[in-house]
């Protein structure tokens, strides 16, 4: 038994100390790295306890990216769940077509992103871009979408629920899929409409795949940067700015690599618990009270 | 016996001559360059060198601007010597950290460095001395005074020169002298149609030139394209503008600082007044204008839709590509000046009667050997294989390369007339503006301290949060200078000062 135990140790140990190694090291070097003043002209790692910390509670920038990631995250993830559970249920019963739609949908989900965001930069170039010569084809002014705080925000959110309508569809779309005829069948004897029966059955039978797929975009989400970073560069001001593209300015650009790994940590921690709590309220309000 | 050793000399000279003939043909051939001229870095120099089984690694920014030339020339160093050559390009972004980390962490990664020049203050602990034999260089001999400068830490060149940059004044020269526009201009704003001799009246030219169909192709003009993206090198575009107003040229010790007490000048009336006028210019900018970029500036402007645009070479190089629509329609002039400047001295604004210029050294691309390379001497070698006169006169003559005039020999209007087909008097503004700027008294350099990057990302946000609206001109840089108070503090007073009085000594001619 104990030869036994010891073979199931020894078999797992690779696996553990290479997950150790990828996991936790990084992580562990990357909270020792914030508690030293590494930068340009401070190399290595050197003590100077919770400098980095204090300074960054006093940082309004930081503080502000933050609430500003909030908004855009839930806003594209709450209009990637609305959009994707839209279509998802239109292809549902569509079982012809649903193969090429699943293929078309893909696409933007596959591309990278660095590469769509130049794309879209592109499309919304106030001056050459398609976007405002559509407009203007339409009748209508232009937009300044990218110098503009409001509509630059609303290109950010635009690039996103593009790029990631079709993963919260494929995944809804899946869970629909797999849903029992039977409640479907009593609500048709019963004589439900589609609306209840999509209030009363669908949505209540689809919580438990929703609050998934809210949750792991919502994750995906709080670290949106590649857009920022090719479309606004956090402008105009610093109005798009995201928690993360200010740690990577601050890190990479700035080289402040003790006061960036700081960041980092403080975003970790702040992500981890926000999260948890809104997969818990999630789970609670629309697992618990729809099922 | 006399008459056996002429012959016998003769014979030899013959050979000599004939080989070094041919050989001179066949680089040109081989290499496609015009062709080799003899010196320690010439083609044949370094063809005489055997480097074989030895490994050279470059690292460099992305194809084409300064990536393309080294690797072009790395594969012809190979062919030549026998060395193998590795070239890593990097992306701006990610450059000043992948040549960093290395060196912070102790690693012997590159060989020969192509980056910033303003990261010298940064990087000049882990730099190799250029080597008094490639000082005395013919090619380095040529090299311009801002260029040495630029190159120097110390008293000692720790940078190899091969580009020189400088931000200037580009204008379309058939509008400026078009009868019809001078009209047009002077029934709106009262004055003649010159050439802005201040940012005043860049602002004016622009706002008159800005929204309406000026060139006749359809589209709408505008009078100014200027680097307005946040974290796309807009730093530069607002210290050419701010440098007029805020570096007085009989005050010394400090255009960033005051060297003395290491105060901040960021947010002195000069700088604000610089920014209040970035700030109204951006009214009549293209629409998306606050969000260009070097690339879209340089589009803008060469590609015709801008009247006017002040940055680095690249926007005049595109505008005379063979292909432009505007090719020999624009001309070069030095950077607006301003007829009030401030005196940090007495606290005051001094009147000139001419405008004072205050022209911008802006930084380029340099070159540097690691101090921990182990092949310093195929290193430097490269680069002065790099930088030969062949490979120079062949690289300026590409706008992708990045490369520009920085040799005194650069600055012979004939060149850009016979190799490029300039037009004279267009070649003669270009020679005249980029040399003008090396005999001022008045220069401005970057601000080549430990943390650069801190500073000017700092700066680069608070200009845009006025130009956003977001605060207004003075509250952006109140807001820069308590960031800079900090980072000063960070790094250390005495290491920023100690750093800045080597900037400080240039802008003072010291």
């Amino acid at each position: 038994m104990y030869g036994l135990t010891r073979y199931k140790l020894l078999f797992l140990l690779p696996g553990l100390l290479i997950l150790l190694g990828i996991i936790l090291f990084p992580l562990g070097f990357t909270i020792r790295v914030s508690f030293s003043g590494w930068d340009a002209a401070r190399p290595g790692l050197d003590w100077i306890g919770g400098t980095n910390y204090s300074r960054l509670f006093a940082d309004g920038r930081f503080w502000e990216s933050l609430s500003r990631l909030g908004a855009i995250a839930f806003t594209s993830v709450i209009l990637e769940y609305l959009l994707g559970f839209a279509l998802a249920l239109l292809v549902w019963r569509q079982v012809r077509f649903r193969r090429l739609t699943r293929v078309l949908f893909l696409i933007p989900m596959m591309t990278t992103p660095v590469v769509m965001a130049v794309i879209w930069r592109t499309i919304f170039h106030e001056s050459l871009g398609p976007a405002n010569d559509l407009l203007s084809l339409l009748g209508m002014g232009s937009i300044p979408w990218l110098t503009n705080s409001f509509w630059a925000t609303v290109v950010v959110i635009l690039v996103d629920v593009w790029q990631w309508t079709p993963f919260m569809f494929l995944l809804l779309l899946a869970g629909l899929l797999s849903l029992p005829r039977e409640p479907f069948l009593a609500a048709a004897i019963d004589g439900a409409g589609p609306i209840r029966t999509f209030f009363n059955v669908t949505f209540p039978a689809m919580a438990p795949i929703s609050v998934g797929a809210l949750i792991i975009r919502l994750i995906e989400a709080s670290k949106i940067m590649e857009t920022v970073y090719v479309i606004t560069s956090g402008g105009p001001g610093t109005s798009t700015e995201t928690s993360s593209y200010y740690i990577f300015i601050r890190g990479l650009r700035d080289f402040q690599i003790g006061y960036a790994a700081a960041l980092s940590v403080t975003y970790l921690v702040i992500m981890i618990v926000l999260l948890t709590i809104i997969a818990k309220s999630l789970s609670r309000y629309l697992v618990k009270n729809g099922a | 016996m006399k008459t056996r050793v002429l012959i016998s000399a003769v014979s030899m000279f013959a050979l000599i001559s004939s080989s070094t003939t041919f050989a001179s043909e066949d680089y040109a051939a081989r290499f496609g360059i015009e062709n080799d001229v003899p010196g320690m870095c010439s083609y044949a120099s370094i063809d005489a060198k055997d480097y074989s089984g030895q490994t050279l690694n470059i690292i460099t920014h992305a194809i084409p601007v300064m990536g393309e030339p080294t690797a072009l020339h790395a594969k012809q160093f190979e062919e030549l010597t026998g060395a193998t050559v590795n070239v890593v390009h990097v992306p701006f972004g990610d450059l000043f950290q992948r040549i960093m980390i290395p060196f912070q962490t102790g690693q012997n990664a590159y060989d020969v460095l192509f980056y910033g020049s303003l990261w010298i203050g940064d990087l000049n602990p882990y730099l190799a001395p250029v080597p008094e034999k490639y000082r005395n260089s013919p090619g380095m001999q040529d090299v311009t005074r801002n260029y040495i400068d630029v190159a120097t830490w110390d008293d000692q060149m720790i940078q190899y020169p091969v580009d020189g940059d400088r931000h200037y004044l580009k204008y379309r020269t058939d509008i400026f002298e078009n009868p019809d526009m001078q009209a047009r201009f002077k029934s709106e704003t009262g004055r003649d149609l010159t050439v802005p001799a201040t940012w005043e009246e860049y602002n004016e030219v622009a706002r008159v030139f800005s929204g309406w169909d000026w060139s006749g192709d359809g589209n709408l003009n505008y009078g100014s394209a200027e680097v307005a993206k946040r974290d796309d090198l807009m730093f530069s575009a607002f210290i050419s503008r701010a440098a007029a107003y805020a570096k007085h040229p009989n005050v010394k010790g400090g255009f960033f600082f005051d060297l003395e007490t290491m105060e901040p000048q960021i947010n002195n009336p000069g700088f604000v007044k610089g920014l209040e006028l970035f700030v109204e210019a951006s009214r009549d900018w293209a629409p998306g204008g606050a969000n260009f970029g070097l690339g879209d500036e340089i589009f803008a402007f060469g590609g015709g839709q801008a009247l006017m645009s002040y940055s680095w070479d690249d926007a005049f190089i595109q505008a005379q590509q063979e292909d432009s629509p505007i090719r020999n329609q624009v001309a070069a002039a030095p950077l607006p000046g301003a007829s009030e400047v401030w005196n940090r001295d007495t606290g005051q604004w001094d009147s000139f009667d001419e405008p004072s210029r205050a022209p911008y050294i802006t930084w380029g691309w340099t070159s540097a050997v690691s101090d921990r390379s182990e092949n310093k001497e195929m290193a430097f070698d490269y680069l002065c294989f790099f930088s030969n006169e062949a490979n120079t006169e062949s690289d300026l003559q590409i706008g992708r390369f990045g490369v520009n005039p920085y040799r005194e020999s650069h600055f012979d209007s004939a060149f850009w007339t016979d190799k490029l087909g300039w037009d004279a008097d267009l070649a003669t503004s270009y020679v005249e503006t980029l040399s003008g700027m090396d005999s001022s008294q008045n220069r401005v350099f970057d601000l080549r301290v430990p943390g650069v990057s801190q500073f000017m990302s700092s700066m680069a946000t608070g200009v845009a949060s006025a130009i956003a609206g977001q605060a207004t001109p003075q509250e952006a840089l109140d807001g820069v200078a308590a960031e800079w108070k900090q980072i000063v503090d960070r790094i250390g007073v005495d290491t920023v000062r100690e750093a800045y009085a080597r900037v400080v000594a240039l802008e003072d001619n010291q």
